[in-house]
């Protein structure tokens, strides 16, 4: 689906149904550098079991037109204009590390319209290293490496993926390598700079999910702690033995966890 | 602060795509002979065959043994994925089917394996797919032949059999400015002597048969995309960024930009196809992938002594092998290829075509027969066997006259080989001088 928002063509993948008002809505939010692909098991899955699916390309990401949001704030606000443009009043919000964030932030300042939020491959602080910050200041290929090395958990590049035929670790770079130079840069910013996290968990009292790999090294699962404590009633799913790219190094757990999560908000 | 460091070719050869067996504890790749795959239940079914859930559903389209295989070769070649196929000439035609149809054009190198020009120069033909075929090196020639309908652009990392260099980077970029992709046949290099995705390339594939079996006991093929080809970007592609009736309307682009072809090749083309490899194969390839790299410096120190061997004998017109001065390729050769110009080369023999006929029949170790890439050394006369159907011009073109020989160097002893050379090119001299 394509829309206008902020008078910038916006794109989210909607598993080729229209949207029908009648059925409950799930927005995915992808991470740092990456796209509604992300999801693309998750997302497809909703959007033929009676859900519209929202997988958005956050701006300056995938089909979506730049500049990107420098901040999880605006990408939040950002999201729910979308749902705007796209009809949608209310909605779950999953989100993926930075994009789990910004799930986050939408329950914080939108909770009459966020119904839950799914927070997966996430940490509080999100704090990025300065050697990741710098090599992705300087457009280095170094970032897209540092992202796809420790975005995945060490076994990854050398065992089997779920998907037949697939190397998890090149699709994490070629997605990287259409990225405009900066935008990388900009989302490691924008989390590294998130500082809200405490008092929006707070604020979010729709049902929330955590679902973290047991052995993420970008977002350990022990740093999730604090905002899942935070966070009132929060529930807790941990796969083992997952990285931090969930969704495709574990899509049957993940998806799973989902659907556990979402059966009650409809 | 040293970035995170990737697995080394060495390892990747042996362990990617595979960790042990869940099931059983086998180190060894399990041989999964089996067509299909028992359903948990109807929605775990339904959401199998609707890509929801990632899984196998039928060996046509997916087999555990032979995701190894292509797991391993995404890994090596640092592409997003990949696709085995029954044969080298399946994952072309696989190429070409998921990306075109009646109307579009090829532009091709003209120095091409016979059965490739075949596919293209005629069979395709029929199916309504023209190839316009050019010189390698000539790139005003790559550029002038695209047309508004061409859709791809094609040839061998080493060209069959005079091991003309292509020019990925400059003929990447030709493609690039016409809006297609690249396609090379990456055979002959194998990933441990080229990687053509770094260079330019799009989409690359082997004949596994080859140096990646390295055995000579299996067919096989296996196409690999880069995942760097922008088909929305494109336009030129509908079969990737248009809804698609025959799989939900599916718009694979939008579904996953980085792997919409190789989304389409295996949903359409292995299921309506069905040129898919076998797990037996697959498990046999996977045996000689994992000693690719031991192996592939071998094959190119012996054929070093035997060119030398050859370029010094009275016998010998002509040798062709980039690494040579007198290559027309070799100042490319040497930047596109620093660990060596492969383990096939072919040379001219003085006196013709008995002259030709008696050093093949001559040969004690070479084994004379249609195939390269064996452990084994291995020798053709390709103007009568490889190349047979190829016009004289088209011969010409591709560098093949009524004396040249291809040979295929294997592991042998090289001090062997050439006494074996040796051997045939005398038999051949006095074939040559009749007393």
């Amino acid at each position: 689906m394509e829309a206008l928002v902020a008078g910038r063509k916006a794109f989210a993948y909607t598993a080729a149904h229209a949207i029908d008002p009648a059925k409950p809505t799930i927005v995915f939010v992808h991470g740092a550098g990456l796209d509604h692909s992300s999801w693309a098991l998750q997302s497809r899955y909703f959007g033929y079991h009676g859900r519209n699916v929202l997988a958005v390309d956050l701006p300056g990401h995938g089909r979506s037109e730049g500049p990107p949001l420098a901040t999880v704030e605006a990408m939040a606000d950002w999201v729910l204009a979308l749902m705007d443009a796209a009809g949608v009043a209310k909605a779950a919000v999953a989100g993926h590390s930075m994009g789990a964030l910004v799930a986050l932030e939408c329950a914080a300042r939108h909770p009459g319209r966020v119904t839950g939020i799914a927070l997966i491959g996430v940490a509080y602080p999100m704090k990025v290293s300065d050697a990741f910050l710098g090599a992705a200041k300087a457009n280095d290929h170094a970032a897209y490496d540092m992202e796809t090395i420790w975005g995945h958990a060490a076994q990854v590049p050398l065992a089997g993926n779920p998907s037949p035929g697939m190397w998890m670790y090149g699709d994490t770079l070629a997605r990287l390598s259409r990225l405009a130079p900066g935008v990388l840069y900009n989302d490691l910013s924008a989390c590294n700079g998130y500082a809200g996290g405490l008092e929006s968990a707070a604020k979010a009292t729709c049902p929330a999910l955590f679902v973290l790999g047991s052995r993420d090294v970008m977002t350990p699962p022990k740093a999730a702690q604090t905002l899942a404590t935070a966070v009132p009633g929060a529930r807790t799913v941990l796969i083992p033995p997952s990285g931090h790219t969930l969704m495709s190094e574990s899509p049957d757990a993940t998806l799973d966890a989902l659907i556990a999560w979402a059966k009650p908000l409809s | 602060m040293a970035g995170p460091k990737y697995p080394g070719f060495d390892t990747l050869a042996l362990h990617a795509g595979q960790s042990p067996d869940p099931a059983t504890g086998s180190r060894a790749v399990p041989i999964y002979q089996t067509t299909s795959y028992v359903f948990r239940d109807s929605e775990h079914a339904a959401s199998l065959f609707n890509m929801e859930r990632a899984g196998h559903v039928y060996s046509r389209i997916s087999n555990p043994t032979v995701a190894v295989l292509e797991e391993r070769m995404a890994a090596l070649e640092v592409g997003v994925g990949s696709i085995a196929t029954a044969s080298g000439q399946a994952a072309l035609h696989l190429a070409v089917a998921t990306l075109m149809d009646a109307g579009s054009h090829i532009v091709a190198s003209a120095s091409l394996y016979g059965g490739s020009h075949n596919l293209l120069g005629y069979t395709l033909k029929r199916f309504g797919i023209d190839t316009t075929f050019v010189v390698p090196r000539d790139l005003a020639a790559w550029r002038n032949a695209i047309r508004p309908n061409t859709r791809l652009l094609f040839g061998e990392t080493l060209g069959n059999p005079g091991l003309d260099v292509l020019d990925i980077p400059e003929v990447s970029k030709i493609a690039h400015d016409a809006g297609v992709p690249l396609l090379v046949d990456a055979t002959f290099t194998t990933p441990y002597l080229m990687k053509p995705f770094e260079l330019g390339a799009d989409l690359l594939y082997h004949s596994a048969t080859k140096f990646l079996g390295g055995h000579g006991i299996a067919i096989g093929g296996v196409i690999v995309d880069s995942g760097r080809f922008d088909w929305e970007k494109s336009g030129k592609f509908p079969q990737l960024t248009a809804p698609y009736s025959g799989f939900h309307n599916m718009d694979f682009e939008e579904e996953s930009g980085t792997r919409a072809f190789l989304l389409r090749a295996r949903r359409e083309g292995l299921r309506d196809f069905g040129s898919c490899m076998a797990p037996m194969t697959a498990f046999q390839i996977l045996q000689g992938i994992e000693t690719l790299h031991l192996r592939m410096p071998r094959h190119v120190e012996s054929t070093r002594k035997v060119v030398d061997f050859l370029a010094g004998h009275a016998a010998v017109g002509k040798v062709l092998y980039p690494e040579r001065a007198d290559h027309p390729d070799h100042a490319l050769a040497k930047k596109l290829l620093p660990r060596g110009c492969g383990a096939v080369f072919s040379f001219d023999i003085k006196g013709g075509r008995e002259a030709g006929r008696r050093f093949i029949e001559s040969l004690r170790v070479f084994s004379h027969l249609a195939n390269v890439g064996d452990a084994k050394s291995l020798v053709i006369h390709p103007a009568t066997t490889t190349h047979y159907r190829m016009s004289d011009e088209d011969l010409a073109r591709a560098g093949i006259g009524p004396g040249t020989v291809r040979l295929s160097i294997g592991l042998e002893d090289a001090e062997d080989l050439m006494e074996d050379l040796d051997r045939g090119l005398k038999a051949a001299m006095r074939a040559a001088s009749p007393r």
